[in-house]
């Protein structure tokens, strides 16, 4: 692969380019080819691999099944309550009350949900969740097909593309982002992993639906591939990514292994303790006790832990128990997580509690981009909508999860958010919108990484240099954060960039060469990893899963914001959160207790 | 035979050095404690970047690390070494019975191809109600073992049928989606999808040796499904001829 020269590499043209074949790329992908445009989905994996397929416990949504006199309004005060008030009001609003309309439309291409007695869709408890604005008790929103929910509705996203007629680019690894002399993005260049090919994938609209990259963590939930690479590409081409700062950290990872236990085990009775056999959240979160927010359950079990109360030999887990929901109600309602228990943590649930401990799971930050999916940069404290960019799922930052997702909200978040992007592009493009081209010299820029591995003679390990990274951000980053750390972490990350920059691509072949895959993913990791640090170090408060013991308090007069990170500067600003939803009054702050 | 180290082979084949491929013997230390498969991939990568497996979810519920285990498919993610190793030897090959790309890579084009044949979707041409079709637990208890097949394709490159006819035969991954659309109360399909199964290659060249049933790393059963699609053909064509010859 070799010098790679513009003049030489295949250009085809598109006029919806969808980079990302998991939840949100197919749906946008859905609504695109629906609409006749000339759309493709390149994704570096066979869509149904994408990590969507490991979302097991629903797509929280107020479809009024499990209680008919259920509210979108209840489920927007939750999410707005849970993302501790830097959730965008507007977004949050547009997410819950267009959610029904996107559940049912899954339904109806086939999803195939759990069901009540009644015929309609089950659904269950999950954290966080209320009726009538926090003062009704316990809401059961969480729409569930078994605890396979993700991989039902991603199977459900790729067959009905099938049926469309979508074009899909299957293992093609998107490098860079082409972008033209007015900082118009014009598409993609890529290449096949199957033989090496180069393309300049172009098109009218480019769709980053990448997915997170929980892999900048040692451990983490997160899918192999799971390594920023839309936002990364975003960010090489001087765009800006917000909330980088705002990472989950889901309360139940299986211990060792980093595996999902769904929070549906909580929803459907299950709860932790610690060595004591203590149901310790009960002194945590006194109303909601194991179903609070995510963040606060995390907090609660690394404190047991560090409290000497933690769980096994070591001491550093804690137990989820389950057994005493009986072996029917395991098989019926957690096939899958029974399952994984017996693969990975060698316990079988119907009899003894799963060793947990917390695992990063979400990126809530990401490409900044408003309802429609249209990423913006900011321009003199302004937002700047950058022509021929979109973003959508945990790729993107709308914002709705604000500084905590709440747990069936990022099923929703791709669906919706999918959706409305296919629909504004479909609008935009129909109505003559697009992008100029780009010029020889454009596209060379975008294929300068590329050739620069491949002409790689000596230089650093990839691997190596992978778990450096990952355990940089796990000591210095993780569920509770302090200044003098974090500086230590960003003074090794200085260290790392100098690798990072010249890793040495051993294996120069052209058929499916993974190694060449990996490295360009390790710089991408590097990229979200960087932005990640900044951030952090720069919000001087705690808020949702921010947690920093020099700053333990919210400052709503000082961080009741996003942070937005320059990716050229390196600087962080701040931008204002929108408290301005159309058709309800806005949610003010308050302290946020469970 | 080795103590402490255990031996892995592993095949090998790299289209622009190799004319054929070949066995590649690695011995490295036993790890410590009983780790999978993939976990061991990640380990001979990384002494050599050369090597090249699928893989992303890590925890079987995607279906992209599908290979041979000492003569068995299964999933590398969810196979502990110790479930496998004879002697202190693992054996790891690609899937049999389709194209090698490179190392235990295949190109899984015809094992798509088949899916895509059988309509995987939902048919339904009626107005959708504005809320969800209702479907009782009952009736949706019917898809229960069809829908969680994760397209890994362990169970199609294990049928000698698929072996010989992987253009004509469906195989069983994609007779098991069939099925799941057939018995998919809310599907209106099932003339069509019928129809289209009944010539005498589709399906009737399953012969139930449940080699499919025997590696599924989901414990799904295909060739059940393949007799359940059978018997509706029977019920639905009375007259289909049902020939052995090819």
């Amino acid at each position: 692969m070799n010098n790679i020269f513009t003049n030489n590499i295949k250009k085809i043209e598109f006029d919806a380019l969808i980079v990302g074949g998991g939840g949100s790329g197919m749906r946008a992908s859905l609504e695109l080819a629906k609409s006749g445009l000339k759309t493709a989905v390149v994704s570096k994996v066979f869509p149904t691999r994408s990590h969507t397929v490991s979302a097991q416990g629903g797509i929280t949504c107020a479809i009024a099944s499990a209680d008919p006199n259920d509210d979108w309004r209840w489920h927007m005060y939750d999410t707005v309550k849970g993302a501790d008030f830097i959730g965008d009001q507007d977004a949050i609003e547009y997410l819950c009350s267009e959610g029904p309309k996107a559940v049912f439309e899954l339904e109806h291409m086939g999803l195939p949900f759990s069901r009540f007695e009644n015929g309609r869709i089950y659904q269950r408890p999950f954290g966080g969740q209320s009726k009538d604005f926090g003062k009704g008790g316990q809401a059961a929103r969480t729409c569930a097909a078994a605890d396979r929910t993700g991989h039902a509705l991603l199977h459900t996203l790729y067959q009905n593309n099938v049926k469309e007629g979508t074009n899909f680019l299957n293992e093609w690894f998107a490098v860079d982002l082409v972008k033209n002399s007015k900082d118009q993005v014009t598409g993609v260049i890529a290449f096949s992993i199957e033989n090496g090919e180069v393309a300049y994938l172009k098109a009218q609209a480019t769709v980053l639906a990448t997915g997170g990259a929980g892999r900048i963590y040692a451990s983490t939930t997160n899918a192999l591939i799971n390594t920023g690479d839309g936002l990364a590409m975003a960010l090489r081409a001087g765009f800006p990514a917000q909330d980088m700062e705002m990472w989950q950290f889901h309360p139940t990872g299986i211990y060792g292994a980093g595996s999902l236990v769904t929070e549906g085990c909580r929803g459907e009775g299950g709860f932790l303790i610690n060595k004591d056999g203590e149901r310790f959240m009960e002194r945590y979160a006194p109303n909601v006790k194991d179903l609070a927010g995510r963040d606060v359950v995390a907090r609660s079990m690394v404190l047991e832990i560090l409290e000497g109360r933690g769980c096994g030999e070591n001491n550093d887990h804690i137990y989820l128990k389950l057994d005493h929901l009986g072996a029917e109600v395991l098989n019926s309602k957690l096939p899958g997580i029974c399952e994984l228990s017996r693969t990975f943590a060698h316990v079988d649930p119907v009899y003894e509690p799963i060793p947990v401990v917390p695992t990063c799971h979400y990126m809530m930050g990401g490409t900044p981009t408003n309802i429609s999916g249209q990423a913006f940069s900011r321009i003199n404290d302004q937002d700047y909508l950058i022509p021929g960019l979109f973003s959508a799922g945990e790729a993107a930052c709308v914002s709705v999860h604000g500084a905590n997702r709440l747990g069936g909200n990022s099923l929703l978040d791709l669906v919706v958010f999918g959706r409305a992007t296919g629909k504004h592009i479909q609008s935009e493009l129909k109505s003559g919108g697009g992008v100029e081209s780009a010029t020889k010299s454009d596209i060379d820029n975008s294929l300068e990484r590329l050739n620069k591995l491949n002409e790689s003679s000596n230089g650093f390990d990839p691997a190596d240099v992978k778990k450096e990274l990952q355990e940089c951000m796990q000591n210095y980053f993780g569920v509770f954060r302090r200044g003098e750390f974090m500086q230590k972490g960003l003074d090794q990350l200085n260290e790392l960039k100098e690798k990072v920059d010249n890793l040495h691509l051993k294996d120069k072949s052209d058929a499916f060469n993974t190694s060449r895959v990996e490295a360009i993913e390790l710089q991408n990791l590097f990229e979200v990893a960087e932005s990640t640090a900044v951030s952090a170090f720069k919000r001087t408060e705690s808020r949702g899963a921010h947690a920093r013991d020099d700053y333990p308090d919210r400052d709503d007069e000082n961080w009741l914001c996003h942070t937005i990170y320059d990716p050229i500067t390196k600087e962080v600003s701040k931008r204002g959160v929108n408290f301005e939803p159309n058709k309800v009054e806005a949610f003010p702050p308050k302290v946020r207790t469970y | 035979m080795f103590g402490n180290k255990l031996q892995v082979n592993l095949y090998r084949y790299n289209p622009e050095e190799d004319k054929f491929p070949y066995m590649k013997k690695y011995v490295i230390e036993k790890p410590k404690r009983d780790i999978m498969i993939l976990d061991l991939l990640h380990l001979l990568k990384e002494e050599d970047q050369s090597i090249s497996y699928r893989r992303s979810c890590r925890e079987g519920v995607c279906g992209s690390d599908g290979m041979n285990i000492n003569g068995k498919n299964g999933l590398a993610c969810i196979t502990p070494i110790s479930s496998v190793v004879k002697r202190n030897k693992i054996e790891l090959r690609p899937l049999p019975g389709l194209p090698v790309i490179r190392d235990l890579v295949v190109d899984m084009t015809e094992f798509y191809a088949q899916y895509e044949k059988i309509k995987p979707f939902l048919q339904n041409e009626t107005t959708a109600p504005e809320q969800e079709r209702l479907q009782s637990p009952e009736e949706r208890d019917k898809l229960d073992g069809l829908y969680e097949c994760i397209l890994c394709a362990c169970c199609s490159t294990s049928c000698p049928s698929f072996w010989w006819n992987p253009d004509k035969f469906v195989g069983p991954a994609a007779l098991l989606q069939a099925y799941r659309f057939l018995a998919d109360s809310r599907d209106l399909k099932t003339e069509e999808r019928l129809e289209a199964l009944s010539d005498p290659f589709s399906v009737y060249r399953c012969h139930g040796i449940m080699n499919c049933v025997n590696v599924c790393p989901k414990g799904l059963n295909p060739n059940k499904a393949i007799g359940e699609i059978k018997s509706m053909l029977h019920k639905n064509k009375k007259d289909i001829i049902v020939t052995d010859g090819v």
